[in-house]
């Protein structure tokens, strides 16, 4: 790769490094697809990911042979860590769907170069997240029961429950990123046609890539539906988190019934989203030397998304405690109490220092411009967001109205072993992309090259 | 065989395809299945070596050897269902039975025995299998209610891991066999006058079965008559001794009683009578109802029992030091001399305004001592109760009902002399389990070989037939003749609801062996004995009447009046000390009872009262003794109890409302041969318990040592004060404060007005609207109405690990909350069933509607259409749905399939199940009242809960109905909902408790 000579590092502000061309970006992208030589990380890295893989489904085995029974739920903890997990998840993949969409929409550049493996991170997310509502299930294989299927019973599910909602929601919101990753994957996957060798590989991308030739008409339908479908996105960013948060504040269960769960769990999903997309991409760019084009301007900007989200959960988890005691109710006094000074004090207060505490070193610019630190708070944030929903789910669920049914929680190895699976699962997915499809738009990025503004600035 | 093809089988195929692969291994088959071997084994249709023909038989696989094989597993087959096959004609029922309609369960009237003493029940049956036991209402110790052992005894009947066949040193003989080397036997003993046979029985009441005995002593005059049960009334018999000179039996009337005091009695849940005095307490503390004046109750106790629970004043004392307050109450009511103040000041602080409360009452109070208190307290007590003039109005005294009230420890030491001295040839062990409850310092597992032949009738294959040379499996109370005396005499017939399924004997027929008529069937030795006791000439209609009627009308033995003999109280024995150690107690547990019920897992896994402890008995201590002992943890450490050179290692738990300085352990656990819910279960307290010491002795060490004891404990200890006064839980006050403002009970609770909801009214006015009252007041915390729901509702029992993980399945549950100090609280309890919530927070969060509500106001669960988001669960804030995690449901077991109640699906894995109001009563009940064109009757239903219950503390019926039960409860002033802020509007209320406190104590 000879051109990458040519680039120089980008200043602070530069969304993509100075000395790209058009040619040289689309040789930098299609090349980590299309070259013949796998690297060893990839390897490791992908074996590392079946690895857990088959661990998922050792778990999965387990569960679907024996029932739920193999997790630690109990009386009166129903649910545990496949809940959190599915939410977890869920938030992850908002991400993903907000770079794309909403950013599209409001015109922010420096996404294109991010969106791609952020859809496909969502993608991946929603893939693990959708499959817990199932397997959380008593008997899941009659999770059809949920959908509204004609049936000559006359049954049809409970509208009123979050839960069908949830169906509708999600199952929306998978097809929606998967139609909008792949429509902008077309013009990627004919730039790989064109320029893959083995008559397989071309074969395959030529297929996918639905007779794409670059025409102008082809250009302005494409445009078209990009935004249209970025129209139709955007609302699903906001609708599924509070959907899911419907979950939890439809039930009367103290510490769940509250208003203010919907704008505070989106917001709590944007910020776990960044934290993955930066995650990721501060690994993925050192790999392959994308530096280039994933600039320390883009993780600048998306550590500021986590921080501005960031603070709006804290600010939620202040109201929540706040809420209680000014609403007097005894209940949800207990359970805010029992949150922070109960049995479940210890998961609490690493929850606050990830999601309210670590946030604010964000403001210093020396910590978002230092992509390792960067990374490192980036699985803080994770891992504070998958306590969060521990926390709001089992210590809410295990001391609730009654004390005389209080019991605390204990998860089983099986809960661990499918938790971890689905981080196997999500990264096998995620080497498998970055393996077989450009990982950055090729021609969004090349937009942002200064040789397309000259010619829109002449044409002007 | 060469004019044949060879003969082809599945593994000469294999063999012939092995190593083809792809196309070739088509090509292969197909070259095969072309051959005309291939055809001939197909057309022979079954492989060859699924049956070996003639011609080429094999060692492996011949047709020897598939005979010996099906004959082996036919016999096998036999074995494993055990039921005697009788003749089998598939065909409708060409005559059909009297009054049996399928699908309709029929009701027998016969009788449960606990230490030979009997409640009369009726039992359940379909289509010929007894499928749950209820009391029977016409029966004085049962008046309808039920206790958990009666209720469970249909589970022991179907136990897989009942004894099925007659050995000898473990290998299977048959009964003819047994009979004619047991008469052999007794014609050697013929010569020797029977000198050298001994019977050791449990207690026994039974009339047909004391005559019995009497024809054996007839024939063999020297033969020996010995009784032992290890939780049996021992100090009451030698107390009747003591204060009477003769024995005698006691029964109480708590109807009439305005005062009891309670002398470490547990009246209210244990002993033979405890479902009728219960009945008759709850009805004196009914306040509105009636008018009657509300009673009173001091009990004296050193650990919380379902009476003390009910207690207005309870007192903490240690078992020995019962005695010191019996003494004081005799002091100050003057009919002992001595010093009134004793060096308790919680004693003194009681005698004065209890004897003044007692005298206020006289003839109207009772004093009662505990079954395990030493015979001096009970004599006090009968001296109290005569100069409290009780005697005749709610103390009766009447000839014994034991056949032979003998004192059974030294029984059972006569026995023991004679086994040492070489005396018994012939040893006769019907029931019980000596070899696992005698005093340990007889060690009577090795003492019983000593006699030269053994012969042991039981349900099991225990401890005690390990050391005998013949085991002859017993009958279940449910599979033969059989009667017994209640509490006050009255005899009932126990009639059998089923073939013995295992072709077991009863000790009836064991003791009829010894007679001239060996074959005599169990029902005629019965009937033939009350033919000769009856009198009349109508006898055939006499006898109809009884069996049917479960008890023989005016056999209830006459009170009489005797007068307590002046030394009873003469000498006075200085109780011993503490010094530093500990007191040990025995109590038998409230499950498995001496150990007799440690095989039946709804027994080990209904929380027991108060402690709230499945599968387990423990070292109880109270809270002030951790700190002493070194405990850390409410439960689990470990303590090493020595007690007269014997130790035993027991894991501790801190049970608050506990007497400090005592420890207190549950027998019938630690059992090694009980069957597999009963091995390897808690620890074994006969390891310390000596014939001195039955009940309770100063002198126990404790020390901690190493290890760690998993307790499956359903509940934790919660209080209703400090943080939890908010919820307003538990509705109580006094009952002066009551009777001032009855709002004082609901004091801060609040409850939503009606309208606060957008949802449209849902109109319950039209039809039935079913409902349920609790009241609090009455209930004990029994628990039965735990195993009656369990037994009517096929619940299943999931094991001592699962119920650690919270996955306990029983729909009823009772909650204990302690009020003031963690060392001396009081305790309430409060059964929880499903609330059947008008607005069910379940109901809305179902995505699949598998919970919904029926026009009668009932939360029906559709266990077909639940998928197992266990979304209600969570929702539910009464916390009474239970998930089937697992399969928990006995789908295997053939003969506990027999146990379930054909009218409620048997739950698979991953549903949701809860309390339904028993809706399959309801809907037969329906179907009844709609083909007679009428409304269901106000107490025709009665859920399982509500029939069991002692103290009818749990009402059901129609709320639309102004003139029912229930509707003019939740009239009462009591009535509150539990959680009534949440606006969930249960159809199930509570009636808040009242304490009636002397003010003189109080102050």
């Amino acid at each position: 790769m000879a051109d990458q000579q040519v680039v120089e590092r980008p200043t602070e502000e530069q969304i993509i490094a100075p000395g790209y061309s058009f040619a040289s970006v689309t040789d930098q992208i299609a090349a980590v697809v299309l070259t013949k030589h796998t690297p060893k990380f990839w390897f490791a890295a992908f074996s590392a990911a079946l690895g857990l893989l088959f661990l998922f489904l050792l778990a999965v085995g387990q569960l679907l042979v024996y029932g739920v029974g193999v997790w630690g739920l109990r009386t009166p903890v129903f649910w545990g860590w496949a809940i959190t997990n599915f939410v977890w998840w869920i938030g992850i993949g908002h991400a993903g769907t907000l770079i794309s969409a909403i950013l599209l929409l409001l015109n922010q550049r420096w996404r294109n170069s991010i969106n791609r493996f952020a859809e496909a991170m969502t993608l991946f997310a929603v893939a693990c997240a959708g499959m817990f509502p199932i397997l959380h299930l008593g008997r899941p294989w009659l999770m059809y029961w949920l959908f509204p299927y004609p049936n000559t019973m006359g049954i049809e599910p409970n509208f009123r429950s979050p839960l069908v909602w949830d169906v509708f929601a999600v199952s929306t919101y998978a097809t929606v990123s998967a139609l909008f990753w792949f429509v902008g994957l077309i013009p990627d996957l004919a730039t790989l046609r064109d320029r893959a060798k083995p008559r397989i590989l071309k074969v395959a991308y030529g297929i996918l890539s639905l007779g794409w030739r670059g025409s102008a008409r082809h250009w302005s339908v494409y445009e078209t539906a990009s935004l249209l479908l970025a129209g139709l996105a955007t609302p699903l960013v906001l609708s599924v988190h509070t959907v899911v948060s419907f979950d939890f504040t439809i039930g009367i269960v103290p510490g769940w019934h509250s208003t203010f769960f919907p704008p505070y769990f989106v917001a709590g999903a944007i910020y776990s989203g960044f934290a993955m997309v930066l995650a990721l991409a501060i690994p993925l760019r050192q790999v392959y030397g994308l530096q280039g084009l994933i600039t320390d301007k883009h993780l600048d900007n998306a550590a500021k998304v986590m921080m501005a989200t960031g603070l709006i959960v804290g600010y939620s988890y202040i109201m929540e405690a706040f809420a209680a005691w000014y609403g007097g109710n005894t209940y949800e006094m207990a359970a805010i109490a029992h949150r922070m000074f109960g049995p479940y004090k210890v998961y609490y207060w690493i929850l606050i220092s990830c999601n309210v505490i670590a946030p604010n070193a964000l403001w210093f610019k020396g910590i978002r411009r230092n992509s390792a630190l960067l990374f490192v708070w980036s699985l803080i944030v994770l891992v504070g967001m998958w306590l969060e929903r521990f926390v709001i789910i089992v210590s809410s669920l295990a001391q609730d109205n009654l004390p005389g049914s209080w019991r605390l929680f204990h998860a089983t190895r099986w809960d661990v072993f499918t938790f971890l699976g689905t981080i196997g699962l999500f990264t096998f997915l995620f080497f498998l992309f970055i393996r077989a499809l450009p990982m950055i738009s090729i021609f969004e990025v090349r937009t942002l090259l200064p040789q397309s503004r000259v010619k829109e600035e002449v044409q002007g | 065989m060469s004019d044949s093809p060879q003969k082809l089988d599945l593994a000469a195929v294999r063999a012939r395809l092995e190593g083809a692969r792809g196309p070739e291994y088509w090509r292969s088959l197909n070259e095969l299945s072309a051959t005309p071997e291939f055809k001939e084994m197909v057309e022979r249709e079954f492989p060859r070596q699924a049956i070996g023909w003639s011609e080429d038989e094999n060692p492996d696989q011949g047709r020897r050897n598939f005979l010996k094989l099906m004959g082996a597993s036919l016999a096998l087959g036999g074995l494993a269902a055990c039921t005697r096959q009788p003749t089998e004609f598939i065909m409708p029922y060409v005559r059909q039975p009297e009054d049996l309609i399928p699908g309709r369960p029929m009701f027998f009237a016969t009788a449960t025995t606990l230490n030979g003493v009997a409640t009369g029940v009726l039992a359940e049956s379909h289509e010929g299998r007894p499928t749950k036991i209820e009391g029977n209402p016409e029966h004085p110790a049962s008046l309808g209610a039920l206790d958990v052992y009666s209720q469970a005894s249909v589970l022991g009947l179907y136990d897989p891991d009942r004894s099925q066949t007659v050995q000898l040193n473990g290998a299977i003989r048959s009964w003819p066999y047994f009979v004619t080397t047991f008469r052999d036997q007794l014609a050697q003993q013929k010569a020797k006058g029977g000198a050298g046979i001994r019977i050791l029985t449990e207690t026994i009441t039974s009339p047909t079965m004391a005559a019995q005995l009497k024809a054996v002593q007839a024939i063999y005059p020297q033969a020996k008559w010995h009784q032992w049960d290890p939780a049996g009334p021992h100090s009451a018999r030698a107390a009747a001794m003591l204060a009477f000179g003769q024995p005698v039996n006691t029964y109480y009337d708590f109807s009439k009683a305005n005062v009891v005091v309670s002398l470490d009695a547990d009246f209210l849940n244990s002993g033979p009578a405890s479902l009728r005095y219960a009945r008759q307490f709850a009805q004196r503390r009914r306040v509105g109802e009636g008018g009657e004046k509300m009673n009173r109750l001091y009990v004296a106790e050193p650990f919380p029992t379902p009476t003390g629970t009910k207690a207005d004043h309870r007192l903490l004392l240690r078992a020995g030091d019962i005695e010191k307050l019996a003494w004081t109450l005799a002091i100050s009511l003057g009919v002992a001399q001595g010093p009134k103040e004793t060096d308790n000041g919680d004693i003194n602080r009681w005698t004065g305004p209890v004897s003044r409360d007692l005298e206020e009452n006289k003839g109207a109070c009772i004093v009662i001592a505990g079954e395990q208190q030493p015979p001096i307290v009970h004599a006090v007590a009968a001296i109290l109760n005569e100069k409290l003039g009780n005697v005749g109005t709610t103390v009766f005294y009447t000839d014994p009902i034991e056949a032979n009230p003998v004192d059974q420890v030294a029984s059972l030491n006569d026995l023991v002399k004679d086994l040492d001295a070489g005396a018994v040839d012939l040893l006769l062990i019907l029931g019980g389990n000596p070899a696992f409850t005698a005093p340990v310092e007889l060690g009577m597992r090795d003492r019983l070989k000593k006699a030269r032949t053994r012969v042991r009738l039981g349900l099991y294959d225990d401890e005690t037939s390990e050391v005998c040379q013949w085991h002859i499996n017993e009958t279940h109370f449910l599979e033969t003749w059989g009667d017994a005396r209640a509490f006050d005499g009255t005899v009932s017939i126990q009639q059998p609801l089923i073939e013995p399924l295992y072709n077991g004997r009863s000790a009836m027929q064991l003791l009829q062996l010894f007679t001239e008529q060996p074959d005599t069937t169990p029902y005629n030795i019965v009937k033939n004995y009350w033919r000769d006791q009856h009198k009349g000439l109508d006898f055939e209609q006499w006898w109809r009447r009884s069996i049917h009627d479960g008890l023989i009308a005016g056999s209830a033995l006459p009170p009489k009046t005797i007068a307590v003999r002046g030394e009873a109280l003469a000498t006075r024995v200085a109780p011993e000390k503490l010094a530093g150690k500990f007191e040990v107690i025995f109590r038998p547990d409230p499950g498995v009872y001496d150990g007799r019920f440690a095989n039946n897992g709804w027994l080990q896994e209904f929380p027991k009262p108060v402690t709230k402890l499945t599968w387990d008995n423990a070292a109880f201590i109270s809270p002030r003794d951790k700190q002493r002992l070194g405990i850390n943890s409410n439960a689990g450490e470990m303590l090493k109890l020595t007690y007269q050179g014997r130790s035993l290692n027991a894991p501790v738990f801190v049970q608050p409302a506990m007497a400090e300085g005592t420890i207190v352990l549950h027998l019938g656990y630690g059992r090694t041969r009980g069957g597999n819910a009963a091995n390897g279960m808690g620890f074994n307290p006969y390891g310390l318990r000596t014939a001195k010491a039955l009940w309770h002795d100063v002198g126990l060490e404790a020390v901690k040592t190493d290890g760690e004891h998993a307790f499956a404990a359903t509940q934790d200890y919660h209080a209703l004060d400090a943080d939890n006064a908010d919820r307003h839980i538990i509705h109580r006050g006094t009952l002066a404060e009551f009777k001032k403002n009855p709002e004082s009970v609901h004091e801060g609770a609040e409850a939503p007005p009606r309208s606060l909801t957008i949802y449209p009214e849902w109109d319950y006015s039209k039809g039935y609207a079913w409902g349920m009252t609790i009241d609090l007041n009455a209930c004990t915390g029994c628990s039965a109405c735990i195993v009656a729901c369990q037994a009517e509702n096929n619940i299943a029992v999931v094991g001592k690990d699962q119920v650690r993980r919270g996955r306990i399945m029983q729909w009823m549950r009772v909650d204990a909350y302690y009020q003031g100090s963690e060392a001396a609280p009081a305790i309430y309890n409060q059964p929880v069933p499903c609330m059947q919530c008008e607005n069910a927070p379940c109901e809305l969060v179902c995505p699949v509607q598998a919970t919904s509500h029926s026009s009668e106001g009932l939360n029906d669960m559709v266990y077909n259409r639940c998928v197992g988001t266990r979304y209600c669960a969570n929702n539910c804030p009464y916390k009474v749905r239970r998930f089937n995690f697992f399969l928990f449901s006995d789908y295997e077991t053939p003969s506990l399939k027999l146990l379930q109640n054909p009218d409620v699906t048997v739950r698979s894995r991953g549903v949701m199940e809860k309390c339904t109001y028993c809706v399959q009563r309801i809907n037969a009940a329906k179907i009844d009242s709609e083909r007679e064109n009428r409304k269901i009757r106000d107490g025709e239903i009665q859920t399982a809960c509500e029939a069991s219950c002692p103290a009818q503390a749990i009402v059901f019926g129609d709320i639309n109905d102004p003139n029912s039960r229930v509707a003019k409860l939740k009239k009462d002033e009591r009535n509150y909902s539990l959680l009534a802020d949440l606006n969930t509007r249960p159809r199930t209320t509570y009636l808040a408790t009242l304490r009636n406190p002397n003010p003189e104590i109080e102050a």
